[in-house]
């Protein structure tokens, strides 16, 4: 971190008073430097590379990302010796330059429908890559659309005349030397967008474009000379990536939500508005029941998210052990709970960052702050890697898989072991969760047996719907889709029960104690406050009384007020540093308002005192009337 | 027209250029409308299609640009100010345009200015030999009036008021049209005479010579760089250092420092508040509930023209279009039946606030408590409901919403600002509060209270009666289960605020304490009065080409998807039962298939043209990747040649293996 933060060449301008082009500018400038520096400081672990990596860009995006981060490892695990022999040292020393070209105009989430198809040639041996429809024109790809000069490009492989789904294709799209786009190839940036202005997301349409039999990538599937398919032996190690970068997307949840809790509570506690008693001082607007309301239930989500992306990265790491000695059994339940996890945080996240913004008033509103920037770089993961309802629905298909396996008489390991309970429950009439459970609000553990009901509750019940709607009509998918709205409400409670879970058994290993007592107020903060937003479930599952949801209510309350002395503490161990952080509210040393007029005075409409557009329009329309 | 779309109009169970009518106020409005759109569309000087690809800069001389030949345009077309084409060209504009403020100043001269300085402002304001602003927030406070910091003292020798910022904090910051263009602006300042504070009041203040624009002596003034949206325009920061301005420059038909120094009254001091209460209404229908209707206009059509997976996946039909999908159907439709409800309600509003204002002429203040609690109450629900409605529909388009040819994001980014601007809505949604819990109190003691929370003193029922799905499509069943969650988290505030104040915390201890729950109250109170408006519209309907019949679908969605969103509230207390809340759900989910068959219609009622939308997704014809494809081909990034590759790339790709 120092060695970034110290190097004068990694500093320039406020990035906030610079155009789209400017941005792209320096990134490339930042990435070009970071890839000598990393070969000067012989830094080779991917792990290594991704915090030096987040340092020079600040957590921003930058062109060469996708080179690095699926170019690079896609060469690596789906090429052949001997493809790794032309392309990865080149591309290593950037002389290739990489994207993935995966998502077309029409089609994400669902990849089989995408339409770009890749022919084979025997007479020449050669793909033929087309883009056949205006739909099919790859759209979005990260430095595709100036930065790379090839990209891995998804196409339906068409031979001996018979389509053989989806497989991945080396292609040069830009001359080397002169990086104009080659004959065949049309390519470039799709356009402005809702942040990411640093990085050309790129179009890119082949027409009649061909490329060696020897530029698909074959370690799996292989087409021979003749043109013969030879299929690949297992399809289901591609889990193992998704599971990857779904993990770290639960981890940029936890971390982009800490970033603006920090602003938001270190700005509550500089500015002062208002009165709470007549006569008095302006007090702290943290001082206020419903700023504390608003922020302090995020911190702890924040904390939470925090201890589930930990987990989910052991968990991969332990499981990745196990899959290279060829058990897959465990990749499923964390195929399915990853993809759950990676929705309900990038959701709350989103949603928290935006609720930390608007605590900040209209000064949140302004670049300066920090929080714009923060949200828009975070919330295209609520639909990047899988969109989150899609996510959510691939959840509950594993939550019902395993309600029919407990049904049919098997028992269910892992997280969904609650499920189990059920069949002993099933032999009395009325639904699992009238079970009288007895709730002991101040202790974590008795609150994740009250989210366990509630999720079971809820899979109980969506299952039943699904059943319902099965003997009503016709077909499976028709009354999954009108199940659907129930399933995700289903995945979602599955979701934040684990989330509790993993949080309160995150407890026993904190041996400090004073560090032990705040992070289970956080914990029982987190806990309340998600029961006292969905009160609907706990109520009408018979879980909470009442009398129970009045004192959970209360209870929230009071920990606000118990959390209040130790927040700026909390948001401090993040340990953002001022320039990470980019905010003018958020600073250590909370010195706003100075540096907030400091920084206005450089924004582009200031370059002159009389603006051009006084003489050009305003001078004479009042000369004219 | 792209055949996906085409054959969701042609099975529209109702006339939409019926519905457009009624939108609008009928036909000859459609008509005026339409005709006022087109002149402008015309024009290419109004042409938004390069704004998502411009700079700060760009976008700010554009705005004036705009501004200025739009005064032109008016004289040619004898548009006037006050005539009804003006709402027609701002809705159309939608606020891409510099010097609203200046509309801000004339208005707050027009109800705070005596009639000598109406006179002498307005005609200067009117021909634009000044351009106005309104600068109340400062650096420090927004919100909170009081505690502005700017002063202004009356010397007596000169005549004239000296006004200060004496601290940073003080600086007026955010004020629109200030950053670079006004001449003049609206000072909010504590006055001050013979060392006694008399509060906040209005100044007019020349801030920029009307030679050469400068900044007069003592100020300094600019932009305040840049935001998560309106770049077009110069919000800006004044400081102000011993400016003097005559005495006649404080706006003085309510109050006024005589020559000796005297300060008079006369009327209500809540008049100030007057102006921004109605302001807080005049916002709604162009700067957020419009934003909503577009951008479900957008993820509607979007939705109908995009296919992703198959429903039956071995059958050899087409992908399905994602409206189909149940889980879309809950985000959009749920917003698409809010924009009509918020249609419906700031009409009601509208026609609150003009009769109030007319007493408010005469000098009759009877009705401000409950106006300003409107007024509040109301701004703090539909923004927070819009903002949230435009980025669900947003985050419904998949990757392409995220693409500001979506025009998406800057709707969002536009609407969200309404949380904050004139009161932000936590505060807001508290001052309601205040009025309903003396409302209450009044009401326990049996007191009159205003019509609009009579309900508050209606006998508690026992049960809902409703037994069967179908009971739930009875706007008296949903009306009084919103009744009863109303009062209910009023009284349960009222009750703990009462218990904590008897056992002995302070008052205003006991007032925060409670803010949670207060605020809560005031919303279920908007969201009540919200639902109890449209059934009360829908009644008024004929059913003449279908429009009551889908408003009521409409209404009853809006009240069903309140009641499913927050069932925890419904819940408590036993008035609804566990049962009851699965027929809810069960009708909810029932009337989302019912009104999707004609979402696509109900979204061509709101008639945006596709100028105004500048969606290449939401466009009328559906030809959304052609659209796509060749605006991002115009993107400034494909026309010219970045200068990074030479210097950058051109290095790295050639040279690296020699330097490594």
């Amino acid at each position: 971190e120092a060695l970034v933060i110290n190097d004068p060449d990694f500093q320039h301008e406020d990035l906030n008073f610079l155009s789209r082009s400017q941005r792209y500018e320096q990134a490339i400038r930042k990435s070009a430097l970071m890839v000598m520096k990393l070969r000067e400081y012989g830094i080779a672990d991917p792990e290594e590379i991704y915090w030096f990596k987040s340092f020079v860009h600040r957590g921003r995006p930058e062109p060469l990302d996708l080179h690095l981060g699926m170019f690079l490892p896609t060469l690596l695990t789906q090429a052949t010796p001997e493809q790794q022999n032309r392309f990865f040292m080149p591309a290593w020393n950037l002389e290739i330059i990489g994207t993935y070209a995966q998502t077309e105009m029409g089609h994400g989430t669902h990849l089989r429908g995408l339409e770009t198809t890749a022919t084979y040639d025997p007479a020449t041996q050669e793909f033929i890559l087309n883009s056949p429809t205006v739909t099919s024109i790859k759209w979005w790809p990260g430095g595709l659309g100036k930065t790379s000069n090839h990209a891995i490009v998804l196409a339906q492989l068409y031979t001996q005349g018979q389509c053989k789904g989806l497989h991945a294709f080396i292609v040069p799209i830009r001359q080397l030397g002169t990086h104009e786009p080659l004959p065949g190839i049309t390519v470039g940036d799709i356009g402005p967008k809702f942040g990411y202005d640093e990085m050309d997301n790129g179009y890119l349409k082949m027409d009649n474009f061909r490329i060696p039999r020897e530029n698909m990538l074959m370690k799996y599937a292989q087409v021979e000379p003749d043109g013969t398919y030879v299929k690949p032996l297992n399809d289901k190690l591609t889990y193992g990536t998704m599971v990857f970068i779904r993990s770290i997307i639960v981890g940029d949840s936890a971390r982009s939500l800490s970033r603006a809790c920090t602003i938001a509570i270190r700005y509550s506690a500089v500015r002062h508005q208002s009165e709470l008693k007549a006569g008095e001082p302006e007090p702290q607007i943290l001082d206020y029941q419903t700023q504390q309301y608003k922020l302090f239930p995020l911190l702890a989500t924040a904390y939470a998210f925090h201890f589930v992306g930990a987990y989910i990265k052991d968990t991969y790491h332990r499981i990745s052990g196990d899959i290279s000695e060829g058990d897959l059994s465990e990749l499923p339940e964390l195929h399915a709970l990853t993809a759950g996890l990676k929705a309900f945080t990038s959701w709350t996240a989103n949603a928290g960052i935006e609720e930390c913004r608007m605590a900040c008033g209209g000064h949140g509103y302004s670049r300066c702050s920090g929080l714009p920037d923060i949200y828009v770089t975070f919330t295209p993961s609520c639909t990047y890697e899988g969109e989150n309802t899609v996510m959510m629905l691939q959840t509950a298909r594993f939550l019902v898989k395993s309600y029919t396996q407990v049904i049919s008489g098997q028992r269910v390991t892992g997280m969904v072991s609650y499920l189990n309970d059920l069949s002993t429950q099933r032999i009395q009439p009325q639904r699992v969760a009238a079970r009288p459970v007895t709730v002991r609000i101040n202790d974590p553990v008795s609150l994740v047996e009250a989210y366990k009901a509630r999720a079971a509750w809820l899979v109980e019940a969506a299952e039943k719907n699904l059943q319902a709607e099965l003997n009503h009509r016709k077909s499976k998918e028709d009354a999954w889709n009108r199940t659907s709205v129930d399933l995700v409400r289903a995945s979602e409670a599955h979701c934040h029960y684990v989330i509790v879970k993993l949080f309160t058994a995150k407890l026993s290993e904190i041996s400090n104690a004073a560090v032990r007592a705040v992070m289970t107020e956080l914990c029982l903060l987190y806990a309340l406050y998600g029961i006292s937003k969905n009160t609907g479930d706990f109520l009408q599952a018979g879980i909470l009384t009442d009398t129970q949801i009045n004192q959970v209510n209360q209870r929230v309350k009071e920990l606000l007020a118990v959390i209040r002395p130790n927040a700026v503490a909390l948001v401090d161990s993040f340990d953002f540093r001022d320039d990470h952080l980019g905010s003018v509210l958020g600073r250590y040393d909370g010195n706003i308002y100075e540096t907030m007029f400091e920084w206005a005075k450089k924004s582009p409409l200031n370059r002159t005192e009389v603006h051009e557009s006084f003489h050009k329009h305003l001078k004479p329309m009042q000369a004219k009337l | 027209v792209n055949p996906d779309l085409a054959s969701e109009r042609l099975t529209a169970s109702f006339s939409v250029e019926e519905l457009t009518a009624r939108l609008d106020g009928g036909a000859e409005h459609t008509r005026m409308r339409r005709a006022i759109v087109g002149a402008i569309e015309s024009d290419p000087v109004f042409s938004r299609e390069n704004q998502y690809f411009q700079s700060q800069n760009e976008r700010y001389e554009a705005a004036v640009r705009r501004a200025v030949y739009l005064q032109k345009k008016m004289r040619e077309m004898g548009w006037t100010e006050n005539g009804p084409e003006v709402k027609c060209i701002y809705r159309w504009l939608s606020g891409d345009i510099a010097l609203l403020l200046h509309r801000i100043f004339m208005r707050s001269i027009s109800v705070l200015g005596s009639e000598k300085q109406v006179a002498k402002w307005i005609p200067l304001a009117t021909d634009y030999q000044i351009i106005g602003s309104y600068a109340q927030t400062e650096l420090g406070h927004g919100t909170y009036l009081q505690g502005l910091e700017t002063t202004a003292i009356f010397d007596i020798a000169t005549q004239e008021f000296i006004l200060n910022t004496p601290k940073i904090s003080a600086m007026k910051w955010w004020p629109g049209d200030m950053g670079r263009s006004a001449t003049h602006t609206v000072v909010f300042a504590q006055l001050y005479v013979h060392g006694k504070c008399y509060g906040v009041h209005p100044f007019i203040v020349q801030i920029r010579s009307l030679q050469d624009h400068l900044p007069c002596p003592g100020v300094t003034v600019g932009d305040i760089g840049p935001k998560m949206n309106f770049e077009h325009v110069d919000n800006g920061y004044l400081m102000l250092q011993n400016v003097r301005i005559p005495r006649e420059n404080m706006l003085s038909k309510f109050c006024e420092v005589q020559p000796d120094g005297t300060y008079v009254r006369w009327g209500s001091q809540k008049i100030n508040y007057f102006t921004m209460t109605a302001v807080r209404i005049s916002i709604l229908s162009e700067e957020v509930i419009l934003p909503l209707m577009k951008a479900c206009t957008i993820a509607v059509r979007y939705s109908a023209v995009r296919r992703q997976s198959k429903l039956k996946p071995f059958s050899g039909e087409q992908e399905a279009k994602i409206l189909d999908y149940q889980t879309q159907q809950q985000k959009l439709l749920p917003q698409l039946a809010a924009a009509y409800a918020f249609h419906f309600i700031n009409i009601y509003l509208h026609e609150l606030f003009n009769s109030g204002y007319q007493e408010i002429q005469g000098r009759n203040f009877d009705s401000l408590p409950e106006l300003h609690a409107f007024s509040s109450g109301f701004k703090a629900m539909v923004t927070q409901y819009c903002t949230s409605g435009v980025e669900i529909c947003l985050r419904a388009c998949g990757g392409h919403g995220y693409s500001l040819l979506s025009g998406l994001p800057s709707l969002y980014t536009k609407v969200l600002a309404s949380c904050i601007y004139e009161g932000e809505n936590t505060v807001l949604f508290l001052q309601t509060a205040r009025f309903l819990i003396k409302c209450f109190k009044a009401a326990s003691a049996g007191q009159p209270i205003p019509p609009s929370v009579t309900y508050l003193s209606s006998t508690k029922p026992r049960e809902c009666p409703a037994k069967d799905k179908l009971d739930f499509l009875n706007p008296d069943i949903y009306m009084k289960a919103y009744e009863q969650t109303a009062i209910r988290l009023l009284s349960s505030s009222a009750a703990k605020l009462q218990h904590l104040i008897l056992s002995g915390v302070e008052k205003h201890e006991a007032w925060n304490q409670c803010t949670v729950q207060l605020a809560k109250a005031a919303k279920a109170h908007c969201h009540y009065l919200t639902v109890k408006n449209f059934v009360a519209t829908v009644e008024k309907l004929d059913n003449k080409a279908g429009i009551q019949k889908i408003m009521k679908h409409l209404c009853d969605l809006f009240a069903l998807h309140g009641i499913f969103s927050n069932a925890g509230d419904f819940l408590y207390d036993g008035y609804l039962s566990g049962a009851q809340m699965d027929l809810v759900t069960a009708s909810y989910l029932d009337l989302l298939a019912v009104i999707r068959k004609d979402a696509v219609p109900l979204v061509d009622a709101f008639d945006f043209t596709d100028k105004s939308l500048n969606s290449a997704l939401g466009a009328y014809d559906g030809q959304v990747y052609q659209r796509l494809y060749e605006w991002a081909q115009k993107s400034p990034s494909n026309l010219q040649v970045s200068p990074a590759y030479a210097k950058y790339l051109k290095p790295l790709l050639q040279n690296t293996l020699s330097k490594l």
